[in-house]
């Protein structure tokens, strides 16, 4: 009798809260794949992820141990993304001007809540972020990983090396504090001596570069750091660079998995 | 006889299990797939590293407050100013070079020569992997450059350096009054060039002396399989960034060793 197709079906396994929401109709409509572990959705919950589709759906074995990579390139784009949150929060009570930039950080530091963190978090991130490109770029040397197919990605590298320095360079400014007027003084005093765009510069003063005119007066808005040079620094630290930065970053991610992937033996 | 031999022995062994271990682990990453699934695999590790910097940048943050010092003040030169702590390797440079090398023409052939690395290595070897013995002179060349020329001037420049940007040991009072003899002079003048004519000649034909090595080295080695594979451009790119680079060096150790100031002085253009 068990076996007459007559006989009822099995009754259901009652489903959990957890199993119900993840095949509910919302769910499915923003995570169309399942979520059992088949082949099929280790390859969608990549591929189907527009954060995670950077990635190939299948990476070379050697390519996620951290003895390879180190992480130091993704952790590089970490710290950016943090600089980024924590860079937004403080410019909700940070204004670029001589009288109120080096109080609004004073207040930052000892009124806003949470304040003090995001502006630790802030620095130390870029700090950090300043090492680990420098990680991610000598571990890419030491793997010989910029030759052909990625010479033009190791290019677009470099240039976000220098967009990351000059970043925090810019940075370093808007506190305002002597440490931040004396190094940008010290950094900018570099470029009057641009051989022929400084007015102290080898031809420079033959071309007729002139302490307001070179340039070292382009970079700070005048002939010393003063107010002027903060409005550009802060200008080009939120604005002007971490557009480029993301632009080119976006060009390198993308390049990676245009150029083969994760470098490996041929 | 038998102290002698017993290290050998013991040492032969653990050379056997440390074989037998290569074989067997080499064994099992030949059992493995080429490719394994990005998630899990690479998504778990990102995520724990991830993390962890998170964790450590927040504990960092929460105990060490960024620095803030009194607010700015033009009329008041801290003594040393120091650049931002990546830029000090440069800043070091002033020490030996006129401000239009040290911080302007160093840090941008740093920069394209960074960028032409691509184009003029054509070693095949080495690419995806660590190997020193394939690619001999470009890790030597990479790792002088960034360990000794740019990150240990770096640690000279936050630590060692004090007050007139003199040197100081850790440890050691930083004295603003410290006292050091200014007894640097130019090499042309070293050499017995008296005026400023004759100076300025002889130190142009250092500098020119210097550099013909790079057409010398090509007439001398060009017909070796490496040069000819390399290309006269190439070769010329690679020698003209190397030869900076240890030109670099070359000023240091003079001035260390002569206490040279100058290599070469043309009077209100410009001195090496």
């Amino acid at each position: 009798m068990a076996d007459s197709p007559t006989s009822p079906p099995p009754p259901e396994k009652k489903q959990s809260p957890l199993d119900r929401l993840l095949t509910s109709p919302v769910w499915r409509s923003i995570f169309r794949h399942g979520y059992e572990d088949t082949p099929r959705n280790r390859v969608l919950q990549v591929s189907a992820n527009v954060w995670l589709h950077l990635h190939p759906s299948k990476t070379r074995r050697h390519g996620i141990r951290y003895r390879h990579t180190w992480c130091a390139g993704g952790l590089t784009f970490l710290l950016y993304l943090v600089t980024v949150v924590t860079g937004v929060v403080l410019m909700f009570y940070y204004r670029p001007v001589q009288e109120y930039a080096y109080w609004d950080v004073k207040y930052l530091d000892f009124d806003v809540p949470f304040g003090f963190l995001m502006r630790n978090m802030h620095r130390w991130a870029a700090h950090g972020m300043v090492l680990f490109i420098w990680l991610h770029m000598f571990r890419v040397f030491m793997t010989g990983s910029y030759k052909p197919p990625r010479e033009f990605n190791w290019v677009v590298g470099v240039n976000l090396l220098v967009l990351t320095l000059l970043l925090s360079f810019t940075g370093y400014l808007l506190p305002w504090d002597q440490l931040a007027i004396w190094a940008v003084t010290v950094g900018t005093n570099m470029a009057r001596a641009t051989p022929l765009l400084g007015h102290q510069g080898p031809l420079g003063p033959q071309l007729g570069m002139t302490a307001r005119y070179d340039a070292r007066s382009f970079l700070t808005a005048g002939t010393l750091v003063g107010a002027p040079t903060l409005l550009r620094f802060y200008v080009l630290h939120c604005i002007f660079i971490p557009i480029i930065a993301s632009v080119l970053m976006i060009l390198h991610f993308w390049r990676i998995r245009k150029d083969g992937g994760i470098s490996g033996p041929l | 006889m038998a102290e002698t031999l017993a290290p050998i022995d013991s040492g032969l062994q653990a050379e056997e299990v440390k074989v037998t271990a290569g074989k067997k682990r080499a064994a099992a990453l030949e059992s493995l797939p080429d490719k394994v699934h990005t998630w899990p695999y690479l998504v778990r590790a990102e995520f724990i590293a991830g993390c962890v910097l998170i964790l450590f940048l927040m504990i960092w943050s929460v105990t060490i407050d960024a620095p803030m010092e009194e607010p700015a003040n033009p009329t008041k030169t801290p003594n040393p100013s120091k650049a931002p702590w990546y830029f000090l390797g440069l800043q070091e440079m002033l020490v030996y070079f006129d401000p239009w090398f040290a911080g302007v023409v160093a840090p941008s052939l740093i920069i394209v020569g960074l960028m032409v690395i691509p184009y003029v290595d054509i070693n095949p070897n080495g690419n995806g992997y660590y190997t020193w013995r394939e690619r001999k002179f470009a890790v030597g060349v990479f790792l002088f450059g960034f360990l000794v020329q740019w990150c240990s001037q770096i640690v000279i420049g936050v630590f060692l350096r004090g007050p007139g940007w003199n040197f100081f040991l850790p440890g050691q009072f930083w004295d603003p009054h410290k006292v050091v003899a200014m007894t640097n002079v130019d090499l042309p003048y070293l050499l017995g060039a008296r005026t400023e004519v004759s100076q300025m000649l002889v130190g142009m034909a250092l500098v020119a002396a210097y550099f013909s090595l790079i057409p010398l080295v090509w007439l001398l080695f060009k017909d070796r399989p490496v040069m000819k594979q390399l290309g006269a451009i190439r070769y010329g790119v690679v020698s003209f960034l190397f030869f900076t680079q240890m030109g670099i060096v070359v000023k240091m150790i003079l001035r260390w060793t002569l206490s040279v100031k100058y290599i070469m002085v043309i009077p209100n253009i410009v001195n090496i």
